[in-house]
């Protein structure tokens, strides 16, 4: 007879090893599903896991790794703080798409305007436009105790038909030929997010550093974070202890906004460029993934971003070559959290295998 | 007059994926387990569904198939929350990006087939009544079924000792430990019935009412499933009702579109969405009983 | 008494680094009342358990008339004739009377043949009950009468009470007493779980007792005094707690007209609660579980705000402000529950020691925590109060029960509060820490600070404060000086028997 039995104490080591156990676990599992594809699960493994470092042609995917992990992580990094307050912002794509098109807003508004002050005005508006979509749920939870998981949710589909309104609409690029889509940023030097493209460097790889920072040092060190994780882990003595919790989850809601927000702007001025009906990669939802990859932890989301991004460039580099279909990566994704939920158990409870069976 | 009949008719064919997905869920959170994966197990019986009917020429099979995907995607759902006791929020929400996954992995080259055609199911002589008849009893038979087993549901839950089980799990799941019943097992079959209804009305939208397969079609479908729950005040006739409601603003929403009136097509395409924000926020100011074990892990220490 | 019922033989049951029952032997005679008694933590529950098929013993059997019995589910020992009534956790709230009596029978009748069954055995047992009522409405004793008639519905053999009195007034215990007086009458065996002597020796026939998962000896209570139970239960001396403070000057704790809604769905509402605690008093109060004790300790913590003038803290009006404003003002507390409220389960006694004392032990720096002081604070309440623990590294959820309690006290306490309120300050937790406990109450006290007992356990209100006063139905009676206070009157405080005008007791 097999039983979990409780732990008293969590376990220090499967909290680090479980995403381990997790990421290969899923390599398993993901091989199995390349190989029903009809693809060679090592080489398809090693394609993308391996050979967007290490291949001769490196040198071309690695800025892309810091590309599509620097929004990742700077979403995951505000989705961490609710999370681990049990508030659940789900919404994040869409408060990402409307960062994005408040931050482009400005920048078309301004247009052809060469101003210092223009990329910074873009930032504030882009945090200000994810912020405020947060807001939505955060007031409705705090004003009426509305359900935040549902309206976040709800509020990335209406997010999408802005954007699409935008795109089509009074953003679209009245040089553009009737095509759809706005100008492109990346050729408004002052607009633009990038710093070194050739580098795959722009601002918000700088802003995804700066807040694994400052998340890490709010939650160890200041009464805030704290706040954060008793709220989490035990609402009724969060209550106790006098933490505020109307002003905990606008706080929590309206971080992760903001920066979802940024990270779209970042994405709309640099690698999109153009405000499109499909610009957004669904980076908002994957980041959730990468927030509980990275054990809700700052350092872990860094890594688990990384690693997400690995499997974007290498998933990239497999539809190139393997003909793997794309879809197949976004199985991937999901499988990993999966496998990190299964295998987490083991972080509060240990398994007990009575070989006398039930007597 | 015929505008207003089609959008009642149609009332009932937006409703029923959503009812039968809410339904399902109802099941399982008065059990008290909180699956937010619906939307991906709709996903799942849609291209199950979808698969299954065009390659067997059977769309009944292809019906059947997509609620054992359904169910199939469920019971991932049910093992990592019930037996490896994970974070039911965390785990619905994986269940959906995974489903969201698999179901455009599988549906590679079923985009633009044409599914075979789902057999009307009006009803002899009733189907004649003018005004009534095409709006009741011209339907195709998933809706009847949707209808019975809303009814089934209410009757299960409120009278049956099973259903009386099943809610005092979700009460109070240690007392029901205590009392000798199998929490897990009760909870991990509640699991599986709401998958088999999402998967259900997963594929209903794509055999009958697109009908066909393009990726990510539920469209969120599943949430709104999950936001009815929370209208129906876990009641499956309540819920039932909910669904009608949105199924006739969706039929209103969709023909003010076709018929080219002066509001613009995004609002009109975001009004599903924006009207579940309001139907939650009135909910949310009424209060009413959730099951108190709802999204609690449950995990017996004796 | 004719013969045996159920033989217990060498009941062994082993958790990981606790013994719970070691190698426990006696036996239950047909129509026999027979005390379980025990302190917490002697390993009665998980003897229960195995009894009612809750848990699997690793050694032994029982032989119940002759055969032997081992059962693997609650549904078998109903089967087998053995009910049993819980403390906690077997009621089903949203659900009615009738609903919860269904779920706890193997075939009940139809709905309305199960309400007639209801009313009849209510009513010859005196215990009276509304099968339509929803549970989450009832008072603590109506709550326990819905078990004890499940239990008749199934005319079982042996009947399990799990402290059955510690939810009712005195009056309801005696109307108790009657019925299962009339069930032993009727050749029921009554196991009956209690660290409560007096009871025990009014009740029952035959005594077995436990301490640290071992028997102590089996022996007739009414021969033994209430004393000589006790040091078998405890195996030592109790220390008896010294008082020596004197009341005086103006009031710390001020609370006028106190009125509040409760945030639980099924909760009390507080009714004009008003009175005045000075320095060096300890006031006692109690009442019934589910009176309101819960809404008052939120109402005081802050966690519940009040209207202006409601809560005066040495003159500072502090009705509208939260728990950090009010600790500011000297006014700590510590709820009954420790896990999850008082202290963050999965957090280590060092962050457990941040929570409530972070701003007044200087743990704090422009909104930084300074982790070493917290540290340091978590270890001088640990050396203080004698918690046993690896270190304050160690999460709180690994201590036991009376450990983190005092734990708990001693965060509170040693931040010198001028006003402590604390609830249920020693349920749950072994008589040493028990006794511990209650004495660093009352040094509190002589140091001159107010302190506020809210408990159940009347004995201990009895032995520490100065004056006592019952919570029933949110309101909070007249108070009264403990000295002289009979029994009688403490339980017409406590509002006498609930709903019990209409029964009759044959």
């Amino acid at each position: 007879m097999i039983r979990l039995e409780k732990r008293r104490m969590p376990s220090q080591v499967w909290t680090w090893a479980a995403p381990v156990v997790a990421v290969l676990a899923t390599m398993v599992a993901g091989g199995a599903v390349f190989a029903a594809l009809g693809k060679d699960p090592l080489v398809a493994i090693r394609t993308i896991f391996w050979d967007p470092l290490f291949s001769e042609f490196a040198f071309y995917y690695r800025p892309q790794l810091m590309i599509k992990g620097a929004p990742l992580v700077l979403i995951a990094i505000g989705l961490s703080l609710g999370f681990r307050a049990g508030i659940w912002n789900i919404g994040a794509e869409g408060q990402y798409i409307m960062g994005a098109l408040a931050g482009a807003g400005v920048a078309l508004a301004a247009y052809p305007l060469e101003a210092a002050w223009l990329f910074p005005a873009m930032v504030i508006a882009g945090a200000l436009g994810g912020w405020a979509w947060a807001m939505i749920p955060g007031l409705l939870k705090v004003t009426l105790g509305t359900n935040e998981i549902l309206v976040s949710l709800m509020l990335v589909y209406v997010a999408e038909k802005i954007l699409a309104a935008m795109a089509l609409g009074l953003m679209k690029n009245p040089d553009g030929f009737g095509f759809p889509g706005s100008r492109n940023l990346q050729q408004y030097p002052s607009a633009t997010s990038w710093i070194d493209q050739a580098a795959g460097l722009h601002w918000g790889v700088a802003a995804a550093f700066i807040a694994v920072i400052a998340a890490y040092v709010l939650l160890s060190r200041h009464v805030l974070g704290f706040q954060i994780r008793l709220a989490g882990q035990a609402p009724r003595a969060a209550r106790f202890a006098g933490v505020n919790t109307a002003r905990l989850v606008l706080f929590c809601l309206g971080t992760s906004g903001a920066l979802a927000g940024m990270a779209g702007l970042f994405e709309v001025a640099g690698p999109s460029g153009v405000v499109s009906i499909d610009f957004n990669a669904g980076y908002g939802f994957t980041a959730i993934i990468v927030a509980f990859l990275g054990r809700l932890h700052p350092l872990g989301i860094l890594l688990a971003g990384g690693l997400m991004a690995l499997t974007y460039v290498g998933g990239d580099m497999a539809q190139a070559n393997l003909q793997l279909p794309k879809a197949a990566i976004q199985l991937f994704q999901g499988m990993m959290l999966f496998f990190l939920l299964a295998v987490d158990v083991f972080t509060n409870f240990r398994l007990r295998i009575n070989l006398r069976g039930a007597a | 007059m015929e505008m207003l009949i089609n959008i009642a008719a149609f009332m009932f064919v937006a409703a029923t994926p959503l009812t039968l997905a809410a339904i399902g869920e109802t099941v399982v959170e008065r059990a008290g387990v909180l699956n937010l994966g619906v939307e991906g197990m709709m996903i799942m019986g849609a291209i199950v569904g979808f698969m299954v009917a065009v390659n067997s020429g059977s769309p009944v099979l292809g019906l059947v198939m997509a609620a054992a995907g359904g169910m199939g995607l469920s019971l991932i759902f049910a093992f990592v929350t019930q037996v490896a006791l994970a974070n039911q929020v965390a785990s619905g929400l994986a269940l959906t990006l995974f489903g969201l996954g698999l179901s455009a992995l599988l549906g590679q080259g079923y985009q633009g087939v044409k599914p075979p055609a789902f057999p009307q199911g009006d009803i002899p002589l009733l189907a004649d009544i003018p005004v009534l008849g095409p709006i009741l009893f011209q339907q195709d038979p998933v809706v009847y079924l949707a209808i019975a087993l809303t009814v089934a549901v209410f009757v299960f839950l409120r009278f049956s000792r099973a259903g009386l089980v099943l809610r005092a799990v979700g009460e109070n799941h240690d007392a029901a430990h205590a009392l000798g019943y199998k929490v897990v097992r009760i909870r991990i079959a509640a699991i599986a019935f709401g998958g088999a209804c999402a998967g259900l009305g997963g594929a209903y939208i794509s055999l009958i009412r697109v009908p066909q397969w393009t990726e990510g079609m539920t469209a969120g479908i599943g949430w709104i499933a999950l936001a009815l729950v929370v209208f129906g005040a876990w009641r499956p006739l309540l819920v039932g009702l909910g669904a009608c409601i949105f199924g006739g603003i969706e039929a209103v929403q969709l023909n003010l579109q076709a018929a080219g009136v002066a509001i613009p097509v995004s609002l009109l395409a975001m009004s599903p969405y924006l009207i579940t924000i309001l139907v939650l926020v009135i909910m949310s100011a009424v209060r009413t009983g959730a099951p108190a074990s709802l999204g609690r892990p449950f995990h017996a220490s004796s | 008494m004719t013969g045996t019922l159920l033989a217990i033989q060498g009941l062994t049951k082993a958790y990981p680094g606790v013994l719970a029952n070691d190698a426990v032997s006696f036996d239950i005679g047909t129509g026999e009342v027979h005390a379980l008694l025990g302190e917490n933590g002697a390993g009665k529950s998980t003897l229960v358990k195995m009894i009612y098929g809750l848990v699997k013993p690793d050694a032994g059997r029982m032989v119940m008339q002759g055969a032997p019995y081992a059962p693997n589910a609650p549904r078998a020992a109903r089967a087998a004739g053995v009910a049993m009534v819980f403390q906690h956790f077997s009621l089903f709230e949203a659900l009615t009377v009738a609903e919860n009596i269904a779920l706890g029978m193997e075939n009940p009748p139809a709905m309305r043949d199960l309400a007639t069954r209801i009313r009849t055995v209510s009513q010859t047992y005196g215990l009276p009950l509304d099968p339509a009522r929803v549970v989450g409405d009832l008072s603590a004793g109506e709550r326990q009468r819905v078990e004890i008639i499940r239990c008749l519905l199934q005319s079982p053999r042996l009947l399990i009470m799990d402290e059955p009195t510690s939810v009712l007034t005195p009056q309801e215990v005696a109307i108790l007493f009657e019925t299962l007086r009339k069930l032993r009458s009727e050749g029921v065996s009554i196991l009956y779980i209690s660290h409560k002597l007096e009871e025990i020796r009014a009740l029952c026939d035959t005594a077995t007792i436990l301490r640290g998962g071992r028997k102590v000896a089996t022996c007739t209570p009414a021969e033994k005094t209430a004393r000589d139970l006790a040091e078998m239960m405890v195996g030592a001396v109790l220390k008896v707690p010294e008082r020596h403070a004197a009341p005086s000057g103006d009031p710390l704790l001020k609370v006028t007209g106190l009125s509040v809604a409760s945030p639980a769905q099924f909760g009390t509402a507080l009714r004009d609660i008003s009175f005045a605690v000075r320095p060096g008093e300890v006031l006692g109060i109690g009442g019934v579980a589910g009176n309101g004790q819960d809404e008052l300790l939120l109402a005081l913590s802050g966690e519940l705000l009040s209207r202006r003038g409601m809560v005066t803290v040495a003159g500072q009006d502090v009705s509208r402000e939260g728990p950090v404003a009010r600790r500011a003002a000297g006014l700590l507390c510590a709820p009954e529950e420790r896990l999850g409220h008082a202290a963050a389960p999965d957090m280590s006694l060092t962050e457990n020691a941040a929570l409530t004392a972070a701003a007044r032990m200087g743990m704090l720096r422009q909104g930084f925590i300074n982790w070493v002081a917290a540290r340091g604070y978590a270890e001088k309440v640990i050396a203080a109060f004698d918690v046993r623990t690896p270190g304050p590294q160690v999460a709180a959820r690994a201590l036991s029960g009376g450990n983190l309690q005092k734990f708990v006290i001693g965060r509170e306490v040693l931040q010198a509060p001028r006003v402590l309120v604390v609830n249920q300050p020693t349920w749950g937790v072994d008589a040493a820490a028990a006794a511990a406990i209650r004495q660093a109450l009352l040094d509190l006290a002589a140091g001159g600070a107010a302190v506020v007992v809210i408990s159940q356990d009347l004995d201990e209100l009895m032995e520490i404060a100065d004056r006592f006063g019952a919570l029933n139905g949110g309101r909070l009676s007249a108070l009264r000086p403990t000295a002289g206070l009979s029994v009688d009157e403490i339980g017409l405080m406590m509002g006498g028997a609930h709903g019990m005008e209409v029964a009759h007791v044959g």
